[in-house]
């Protein structure tokens, strides 16, 4: 390809039968648990430290931060938790991850929990996507037979149990203490902070929670070194990562390159918006990552070019929109999965997304009235920053962006259907299809 | 600096220091937000926080906005003050001086109402509710809302009592905490989710929970109602008396609401030191009984055996007459349901007016040995910092329960023991034959007990001083029980409490309605004692011989032998119903003075009118020793007559004047005598052992909180919510007698069968049965506590 990407994570995404342990190994893999556990867990945890990873799941927090947040006095046992219930629109790196490479994260899973100091650890993963929570079951039954979990791993006298654990489908329990009260039985239902789950998470007792890609990442810093990690990327967003696009290019799919990369570079990369239409907009990180313009394809992708313009870095997923397409059509879609996830706790989330998606819904047959747009802002201005958790804020993200940037779209909508003005046939992929075959082999 | 405190007592070095609104105030470390501002007078809108449930932060009404954690740093979006613990230096601007946190909160009700279908004028709650007055106080005056509303079919039965209209719902989760932390009945639970979220039971396990109609109460809009009160009355048309619960000895603070000469409603007052804000079902909804037909409003007289209407001097001449005729041969039947003033009136009316100690408060099981007991360690105590309390229960280290059930018989000792147990960690001990739900609710150790054997199995449990011993009522029928728990608190310090199960009971004690006890504890025998009381009351002479208590005043009765003034009695709550019918029949002559028709009416000879709990004033004494005012929630131009003031008119007729006729006299005759602080009655240890028949085994039983009671009559959804009526025994009996899923349990006067329940774990050899479920009392059989009973498989007992 080109020098852009970096493929570490991918890097054996198109090996025969990457997800079995043998064609791993033949790949170097699990060399660096053997590293790890020849160092001390305080070792370990520091090469992830000087790394400067950070987290892959969105909020970007410093993994090895995160890991020495975990009190050494408390005498309950230590829990490592993934959290691999990857749902958000357009986020797509994990279960591709999983899918080609679970090894990758069983091994970060193993390495990452001896350097915590823990013996339990956790996977929890989606549960629609049965075929990966399938291929994890089977890595982590792999890595047993070969001795890297369960007791003495390796010979080393360290015990760590891997458990995969599908989760019933919310969105919600993406977020980490709903997450953890799905994995102890209960509703998934974001819980009150503090405690935090560092401190007193799954079974009240600390816990890490990190993202599938965060701790895929580990095995990689071990074997290269924290230098070689963090020479790529910026100053302040160290390292590879995974982005992902999708929507209206011409090879949509995963692309791992270093942070700081743009999206001019990465579109070049999959050939660009489909032939003859041009972008109109693109989300930097999911849904839940406010939208972006044209105007910001030169914008580095890493967290605080993101922060910068008003959005965050997300997910990396890169929704790209071309101009057939009805914003006030893809807000309402938008919010309407919000409101189906919406789990339903806090009033602001609960009733004001329930709210939205009527009034959206006017726009979009373009019914809605002078002072729908005002109404509209007013009523995220009552959401975002008031919710429980993050869910809402996410929700109206990609609302006031979209007003911000298309206001007249909105406007349109007083008057004129938006699939008057936007033909939805237009923006549908179905028809080029044909062409496209191939394209993924 | 070493500062020492007493429990719960705040000193200086936990208060720190915050502003709000500008406004310093100092608070106790963990002080939440939305509390400091009441503390100077800011009401903070809220729906889900409860100052008596754990925070949850879920409807977001209550919305603060915090320049400066007191680290000068900001917190960057509003919070809820519901969950924000303050800390030293914090800011907190309220909507009072915050546009931000003022905006957060009109919009959070704009979000409330807009699935809510704002049927204020037919809803119950219309005029009382937390959401109607925070819409008027904080909402917009108009809805933007033009969408479809979510709705629900409505409403559904979460239990015989309690409706639930799913549409009017915040879900701000308060009942489903109290159901879960408080009550310990989980059967309501929040489910599916976002709009559709709703609180949710299970049809094969409605909310049966004893504690159910709190949710109605702290339901912050008209979500939750019940059978009992829905669409009965406009709060504002409600007139609100703080009165005292007149069922058990918990002492409950309620709130009676009245409208056109009726109780419409009571409610849970607010005693953070009794019932904190709760009450149990049947004192929130029994208050029907007597309300009926069968309500005694004229004076009736016994006519050629036919009992007809009679005037007031007429039925008190017939009275004056039978006890003339009866002379001394005359005893004093009382019951739970008097006021301490009402008892304090028998109590003078036997000993001064009728010249006897033939007087007995106790309508039930009893035994001689229990009223040495009641006289040596429960007369003459005072609430004071020493007493048991419900405080000192919440402090415990360890509560030894001993043929006590608490969630069955002082449902409110039950709540604060759960309240210890969650909070403070205290170790539940019961001695008992199985652990009961309310015992599993309490994670209580089971000390698995054949009846009979508690003496024994109390004295092998560790104990200190810190730990509290709770007997039962039903102590008095296992023959050296009270004395050996009287006997192990001296020998390992520990503290002792006796828990009646009436209301009246504890102030009947202090009133003297025993056969061997005159007011304040005095012991009847006691010259001093007696000289007190004379100089008190201005009499002579006293009766100093010990009377007969109430079983022995009913065998005496039998023949003719003895006249009976009997109030608050009914025979099924003895030992055997039968024997007691049979000594009213017999009795030479039977006064009665009471609200309904019973079956002390069937066969008196003259019948006296009493007024109702709402018709009058006075005070219950609870188990702690304290006082609660009953106060006349219904004024009427002529009340109807108290037991005292019948007592001091008989007394008057009899040509020895009581000297009180109203319940402020009669307390104030009694305060002025004081507790008495001389020799007390020694202990008197019942010898008898109690061991069942061979082939035989130990009954096992108490009384239920809703159960066959009179005093549950007219409200049939209460009833509804009763347990299921069933036996149990261990899995050894059951295998022994072939029982599967039912048993016939009996003695020679008769059998009962009932579903079977097998409990691993519980006593061996014994059968337990509800004491008094509806329609099958077990005093129908005489069987008590204890008793020999045989066990078959139904079907083979003929």
């Amino acid at each position: 390809m080109t020098d852009v990407l970096t493929p570490v994570l991918s890097a054996n995404w198109a090996d025969e039968r990457a997800w079995k342990l043998t064609n791993y190994e033949r790949r170097g893999g699990y060399r660096a648990l053997r590293t790890a556990l020849g160092q001390s867990p305080a070792e370990v945890m520091e090469t992830v430290k000087e790394s400067g990873l950070r987290g892959r799941g969105g909020a970007g927090f410093p993994t090895g931060m995160k890991w020495s947040f975990v009190p050494k006095d408390n005498p309950n046992p230590k829990y490592l938790v993934v959290n691999a219930d990857e749902s958000e629109p357009g986020t797509c790196k994990d279960m591709p991850l999983m899918l080609a490479s679970p090894h990758t994260l069983v091994e970060g899973v193993i390495i990452s929990a001896y350097a915590i100091g823990c013996s339990y650890a956790f996977i929890y993963c989606r549960g629609e996507v049965l075929h990966v929570v399938r291929r994890l079951q089977q890595a982590v039954r792999e890595a047993y037979s070969a001795g890297y979990a369960g007791k003495n791993i390796l010979g080393s006298g360290y015990d760590l149990e891997v458990v995969v654990h599908a989760g019933a489908g919310a969105y919600i329990c993406g977020e980490e203490t709903a997450l953890l009260d799905s994995l102890e039985g209960r509703r998934g239902q974001p819980r009150l902070r503090p405690p935090f789950p560092a401190v007193a998470g799954l079974y009240a007792s600390p816990t890490v929670v990190n993202n599938v890609e965060s701790i895929a990442s580990v095995p990689s810093i071990i074997d290269h070194g924290a230098s070689w990690f963090s020479s790529m990327g910026t100053e302040k967003s160290k390292g590879m990562t995974i982005y992902s696009l999708s929507g209206h290019v011409k090879r949509p799919g995963q692309f791992e390159a270093p942070l700081g990369v743009t999206l001019r570079q990465l579109l070049e990369l999959s050939g660009g918006i489909r032939e003859g239409h041009e972008l109109k907009f693109w989300t930097p990180g999911g849904s839940s990552t406010p939208i972006l313009t044209p105007e910001h394809l030169d914008l580095p992708l890493d967290y605080e070019s993101m922060a910068g313009a008003g959005t965050m870095l997300g997910t990396k997923a890169l929704q790209c929109f071309d101009e057939t397409t009805s914003v006030v059509r893809t807000t309402l879609r938008w919010i309407e999965f919000y409101k189906h996830e919406s789990c339903g706790k806090c009033t602001p989330c609960r009733e004001g997304n329930w709210w939205l998606v009527q009034i959206l819904k006017k726009f979009e047959a373009g019914r809605a009235e002078s002072g729908d747009i005002e109404k509209l802002l007013d009523i995220a201005d009552d959401i975002g920053g008031r919710s429980f958790c993050a869910l809402a804020d996410g929700a109206v993200a990609c609302l006031t962006s979209a007003i911000k940037y298309f206001r007249d779209e909105f406007e349109a909508g007083m008057h004129t259907p938006a699939w008057e003005l936007f033909p939805y046939g237009r923006s549908a992929l179905f028809e080029v299809a044909d062409e496209r075959e191939g394209a993924h082999a | 600096m070493t500062v020492t405190a007493k429990p719960g007592e705040v000193v200086a070095s936990d208060l720190i220091t915050v502003f709000i609104d500008g406004t310093e105030v100092q608070v106790p470390k963990g002080t939440l937000a939305i509390r400091a501002a009441e503390m100077i007078g800011v009401a903070i809108p809220r729906f889900c926080d409860h100052p008596l449930l754990d925070p949850v932060g879920a409807c977001r009404q209550c919305l603060v906005e915090v320049p400066d954690m007191g680290n000068g740093r900001g917190m960057p979006k509003p919070q809820a003050s519901c969950t924000l613990e303050c800390a030293p230096g914090m800011k907190i601007l309220t909507q009072e001086t915050s546009a931000t946190a003022a905006k957060a909160q009109k919009g959070m009700i704009e979000f409330l109402l807009i699935n809510h279908p704002l049927d204020c004028p037919i809803c119950d709650k219309g005029g009382e509710c937390p959401l109607q007055n925070q819409a008027m106080s904080t909402g917009a005056g108009e809805s933007r809302y033009e969408g479809v509303k979510r709705t629900f079919p409505k409403p559904i039965n979460i239990s015989a009592q309690i409706l639930l209209d799913r549409e009017r719902c915040v879900l701000c989760a308060r009942c489903t905490r109290f159901s879960e932390q408080i009550s310990g009945d989980p059967f309501i639970t929040l489910v599916e989710r976002g709009a559709l979220q709703q609180v949710g039971y299970y049809e094969d396990h409605p909310y049966n929970s004893y504690f159910s109609g709190n949710v109605i109460q702290i339901c912050p809009v008209g979500a939750l109602t019940s059978v009992s009160y829905r669409f009965q009355s406009r709060p504002f048309d409600l007139v609100s008396t703080p009165t005292t619960c007149e069922h058990c000895a918990g002492g409950c603070q309620l709130r009676t609401d009245h409208r056109h000469f009726q109780v419409k409603r009571r409610l849970a007052g607010d005693a953070p030191e009794v019932n904190e804000e709760w009450n149990c079902d049947r004192g929130r909804f029994a208050f029907k009984s007597a309300r009926g037909e069968d309500r005694l409003t004229r004076p009736l007289v016994r006519d050629n055996g036919v009992l007809r209407v009679a005037s007031w001097p007429e039925a008190i001449d017939a009275a004056v007459a039978g006890l003339r005729a009866a002379g001394s041969k005359v005893g004093v039947l009382t019951g739970g349901r008097l006021t301490i003033e009402d008892a304090y009136g028998y109590s003078k009316f036997a000993r001064h007016v009728l010249g006897t100690n033939n007087i007995d408060f106790r309508a039930r099981p009893h035994s001689d040995e229990e009223a040495a007991f009641l006289a040596n360690r429960v007369a003459g105590t005072v609430l004071d910092s020493d007493t048991l309390s419900y405080t000192a229960l919440q402090g415990a280290k360890q509560v030894v329960l001993v043929a006590f059930e608490p969630e069955e018989e002082a449902a409110m000792v039950f709540l604060r023991l759960r309240k210890a147990v969650l909070r403070n960690g205290t170790k539940v001990v019961t001695v008992a034959p199985y652990a009961s739900n309310g015992s599993v609710k309490l994670k209580a150790e089971l000390v698995a007990t054949v009846p009979g054997a508690e003496a024994e199995a109390l004295a092998g449990i560790e104990a200190d001083a810190d730990t509290i011993v709770l007997v039962g009522e039903r102590a008095a029928v296992i023959p050296g029980l009270l004395t050996a728990a009287a006997e192990f608190a001296d020998r390992t310090g520990a503290r002792l409490g006796w828990i009646p199960r009436r209301a009246g009971d504890r102030g009947a004690i202090e009133a003297g309605c025993l056969p061997n006890l005159l007011p304040g504890g005095r012991p009847a025998g006691e010259v001093l004692a007696r000289v007190d009381v004379q100089a008190a009351w201005g009499v002579e002479s006293l009766p100093g011989t010990t009377g007969l208590d109430a079983d022995a005043q009913l065998a005496a009765a039998r023949g003719g032998g003895l006249a009976l003034v009997v109030g608050g009695v009914e025979p099924a709550d003895f030992t055997s119903a039968d024997d007691v019918r049979e000594s009213l029949d017999e009795a030479s002559f039977v006064i009665s003075l009471e609200q309904r028709q019973s079956e002390v009416t069937e066969r008196a000879d003259v019948v006296f009118p009493i007024a109702l709990i709402e018709e009058r004033p006075g005070h219950f004494l609870n188990w702690e020793h304290r006082r609660g005012r009953v106060n006349t929630v219904i004024k009427q131009p002529n009340q109807p007559m108290t037991d005292l003031r019948v007592l001091a008119a008989l007394a008057d007729a009899m040509g020895r004047p009581l000297g009180v006729r109203t319940a402020r006299q009669a307390l104030a005759e009694l305060d002025e005598l004081g507790a008495w602080e001389g020799v007390k009655v020694p202990l008197n240890r019942g010898r008898a052992v109690l061991e069942p028949a061979e082939g035989e085994l130990a009954l096992a039983t108490w009384r239920e909180l809703i159960d066959g009671s009179r005093s549950n009559d007219g409200e049939p959804a209460l009833q509804a919510t009763a347990k299921p009526v069933l036996a149990r025994t261990s899995p050894e009996v059951a295998e022994l007698y072939g029982l599967t899923d039912a048993v016939t349990v009996g003695n020679a006067e008769g059998w009962l069968t009932l579903p079977l329940e097998i409990v691993p774990a519980m006593a061996p050899d014994t059968v337990w049965v509800p004491a008094h479920a509806p329609g099958t009392a077990l005093s129908e059989l005489g069987l008590v506590h204890g008793a020999s009973v045989s066990v078959s498989v139904p079907g083979g007992e003929a």
